[in-house]
Parts: structure tokens; sequence; C-alpha cells
């Protein structure tokens, strides 16, 4: 096993599964939080990632294929999806690119909330391309049967990840097109965008 | 160049007089008077009143501790937002007039950019995220392409403001932080609140009602207790979401939360265990003081911004990514 990410909450192996290639995700215990709140969290999140993995695969969205599920060690053991993290390479990419991949992402996010699944932690850190798809990972702070409210955070958030990590200003815009043409509820949810983005603290409302 | 700062954001009117020479800061005085209001929270025109009471003792006694004949002051600086009107305007008064009276330019400071630049100065971080902490702001902010911006922060109240909320509910005293700590010690029992990080944000509001609702059946040390684990684990996660996220190697505490002594362990247990380091200035300047808007006014000033008197309306809701920050 060779550790390819320690990320703020979980570290991400490379490894061999039955002669295939994996990533394991590996929740690690927080020293700075106690051990009831710790076991908990760590639980309920891997827990909860597996099976909105599989919901969102069924929903038609690219997500890893989970493999197994070990909630002794807090670990997933999920397909090795060898592409590139849409934040590091939208910058760098044509305008072309960035609007397909845009598109794919509005659309990504349309099935899932079409299907109540929300992701938590929408940033295109969470995106990979390969095979000329966007694959979602990291669903560790997701919900199932979430509803405009809880939606309308998800897309807040991606559009806060946009303006903070990326230059071109359309690329939101792309993301909502298609958010909108896959998704019925997309109206309703926009207008909770709306609504959330005028709840931070001193936005002028 | 030294500055003179005032701070009138909310319930601390402040006076600061600092130096700078070369990269150094040095604090020539730094003193400051707390509304403490009787009973419920701040009301802002009380407020006001308070730090206008206040203000002509408290100039004197930081000229008096400084020892700088008032002549030698090179800028006036004062908190321009964000905060509570009444407070902000009184502040803003006093600064306009010193400004006028002794001949001197005026920069507006934003507030929470003052937590942080002080931070920055006094502690030798270079390029940190800073989690902010006070009644009113829960920020995690980070330096990013010219600007300071804000990666998590609040969805409902401010982290203090919980604190001040459920301490009211117990009886206990504006700021009702301190007690809460002094409580939370004596806990052992976790009981089971809401954990509410939602990407690189928080919201406290559910945990302050799953709070009042244990009152009846749990021990209230052990709800004190469970409800600084709680929330300080969950600022410290999205704190180390957004050092993930930026990449950054230093943490600084700033707000008057960050006083609080275990949230400065979680924080600093966070840091270490990402091999990070964790950096906090002493207590006098996390919590709303003149000094820091005194530095920060100087690093505005000296990278070319002054604030004309016409520009001096004061910005209630001043967002932290709305400065330009040339001085970086």
């Amino acid at each position: 096993m060779e550790i390819i990410k320690r990320g703020a909450e979980a570290e991400i192996y490379r490894a061999e599964w039955r002669g295939r290639p994996v990533v394991i995700k590996r929740r690690v215990r927080k020293g700075y939080r106690i051990r009831e709140l710790d076991d908990r969290i760590r639980k309920q999140r891997t827990k909860k990632e597996a099976l909105l993995m599989m919901a969102a695969r069924q929903a038609g969205v690219h997500v890893p294929v989970i493999y197994d599920v070990n909630l002794k060690n807090h670990e997933i053991v999920m397909q090795f999806v060898e592409g590139e993290r849409v934040k590091d390479v939208m910058d760098e990419k044509d305008e072309e690119w960035q609007k397909r991949v845009c598109r794919e992402i509005g659309a990504g996010v349309a099935l899932l909330h079409g299907s109540g699944i929300v992701h938590g932690d929408i940033t295109t850190s969470n995106m990979i391309v390969w095979q000329g798809h966007v694959h979602f990972i990291d669903f560790g702070l997701g919900t199932k049967g979430g509803d405009a409210e809880d939606m309308g955070v998800d897309l807040h958030l991606l559009m806060e990840a946009f303006k903070a990590a990326h230059r071109n200003p359309h690329l939101f815009r792309w993301v909502m097109e298609a958010y909108e043409t896959h998704f019925e509820g997309a109206t309703e949810v926009k207008k909770k965008v709306e609504e959330i983005a005028c709840r931070g603290r001193y936005m002028k409302g | 160049m030294i500055s003179l700062g005032i701070e009138g954001t909310a319930h601390t009117i402040g006076i600061g007089i600092v130096e700078r020479d070369r990269e150094n800061c040095t604090i020539l005085a730094n003193c400051s008077r707390m509304y403490r209001p009787e009973k419920g929270g701040i009301h802002p025109r009380e407020a006001a009143n308070h730090h206008a009471h206040h203000l002509p003792s408290l100039l004197r006694q930081a000229m008096d501790e400084s020892g700088v004949p008032i002549a030698d002051i090179d800028l006036i600086s004062f908190s321009i937002g964000p905060g509570l009107g009444p407070c902000l305007r009184t502040a803003a008064t006093a600064a306009r007039t010193l400004s006028l009276l002794l001949k001197k330019p005026l920069v507006g400071v934003n507030h929470c950019i003052a937590h942080l630049e002080i931070g920055r100065v006094m502690t030798g971080c270079t390029d940190p995220v800073l989690l902010y902490v006070s009644g009113g702001n829960t920020q995690v902010i980070a330096f990013m392409e010219g600007k300071y911006r804000v990666f998590g922060e609040t969805l409902d109240i401010g982290i203090g403001n919980c604190l001040d909320k459920f301490g009211r509910a117990i009886g206990l005293s504006f700021p009702a932080g301190p007690e809460i700590e002094k409580l939370a010690k004596e806990g052992k029992h976790y009981c089971s609140l809401p954990y509410s990080v939602k990407g690189m944000d928080v919201a406290f509001s559910g945990i302050l009602t799953a709070c009042l609702h244990l009152m009846k059946k749990e021990r209230m040390e052990d709800i004190c207790y469970s409800l600084q684990e709680t929330c300080f684990c969950m600022l410290a996660e999205v704190a180390e979401r957004a050092m993930a996220h930026t990449e950054k190697e230093e943490i600084l505490l700033g707000g008057g939360v960050a006083c609080n002594r275990r949230l400065r362990d979680i924080v600093t247990t966070m840091a270490e265990e990402r091999g990070a380091k964790c950096f906090s200035p002493p207590d006098e300047l996390l919590v709303d003081n003149g000094a820091m808007i005194a530095w920060t006014g100087i690093l505005m000033h000296e990278s070319g911004i002054t604030t004309e008197l016409a520009e001096t309306k004061v910005k209630q809701n001043y967002r932290t990514d709305e400065v330009d920050v040339p001085w970086r």
C-alpha cells in the first residue's frame, strides 16, 4: 500500500485488491477529538459515504465503484480513478474543454440532486476527469433525502469554490445551464442559492 | 511611522498606539473599555453611548502610556467595519475629529483583517489560515490571489454568540465564554449533540437549541463540556479543511473565543497531527483592540492607501474579501 494523499480527514492509499488497482480511503483518528465524538463521526461518515456512492452510481453519475467497506477500520475500498483533478487543470485548459466539463459537472450535480443526493463538499478538488467523464469523489459529508435547502447549500458551496479557485468567471454559469436542463427542481434550488448567499455574514441582501 | 488606532465595532472601545520600524511592530499603548450589559446581550445604542463616554479618558490614558507627544502621531486609523452601526459611527467620529485636529491622514480598517495582521506580525507566522472566532464573527480566512478570502464561515450565528446565548439561558453574565470554559472542565459525560459541518462552513444554532433541551436532564457541566467539544471540533475540522485546500502550513488564531484554552489545545493538536504549526498572539491582542487597527492602518497607508474624509462612512456589512491587499 502506498499513500497518495493525506486529506483533512482521511488517508488515501493506492493498493491492489483481488488483482484490481484500487484506492483505499481510511478515515484516521483525530487526536483533537474526544473518543466518543471521533468514533461516531468516523463510523457515520464511512457508512454514509459508501451508501451515497452506490446511490449516485445508480442515478447514473460517474463515481468510483465500491469493492469493499470495512467499518472497523473506517475504510472504503474503491476503484482507482486515474485522471486529472478538475481543480488542477481547469485554468490551463481551453474554453471548449472548460465548457464541456462545466456542463458535465452541472449535469452530474443535477442527477445527484434529482435522486435526492446532496454531495456536501462539492468543490473542483473532488472531481476527476477520467476517460472523458467527470467522476465525483469524496461523498463523506453528503446526505440522502435532502431538500431544496440542502441542495441550495450544495450549489452555493460549488459557486464559492469556483469563485475562489478558478479564473474564468463564466464557468459557474455553464454549470448552472446544464443543471437547469437536467433537473426539474432547479428553479427552486436556484432561488435557495440566492437566499443562502444573502444569509452569510455581511452580505448586501 | 506611528499610528493611533481606534477600535469600536461592538462591545469594546479601544485605542492603540503602534510604531512600525521596518518589519517590526512596537505596541506603545493598547488600552480599552468593555461595555457589559446588566442583562441580556449588547444593546447597540447603549454600547455606543458607553464608547462615547469613555473615549476622552481612554485617549488620555493611551497618550500617557505611550509617552508619545501627540504631534508625533503620523496616522489615525479606525475600524470602519464590519460591526454595529452606532458603535462604528462613534469610533469613526472620534477618528475624524482627531484627523482634522492633528491634520493627519485617516485610514479606515477592516476589523477582521486587523485580527489577522496583528496576529501575523506578533507571532511571526507568514502565510497562515486564520481561524477567527468571536462573538459576532466566525470565519476561516486565508490569503489567495491578492485578497483575503473567506473559505469557511458560520451559516447562522457566531461561535461566541452561541456560547453567550447558552450562557444567558443558564444565568451566566456576558460574556459567558470564560464561565462555560470553567464549567466544562468539570464535565465528564459527553452528551450527543448535532455536528454541523457543511463543506468548510459551520452552523451553531441547532447545537444551541439541542443544549437548551438537554438542560432538563443533564448536568450543566456535562452540557458545557459537550457544547465546547462539539463546536470546537467543528472549528478545527473546517480550519483543517481550509489548510488542506489552500495547502498552507500555518494556522493562526484570532478573536475573543480564541482565549479559550481548550480551543487552543484542539487547534494546536490538529496542526501538529498534520505537521503544521499553530500560532496565537497574547490574549490582549486576540480580543478586540486598538493596536491591531493601528498596525493594519500603517500597513495600508504605507502601501498608498488613505481614506478621504468623504469616504469614511462606516460599513456595517464590510466583507473581508472586499478589501484590496496591496501590502502583501
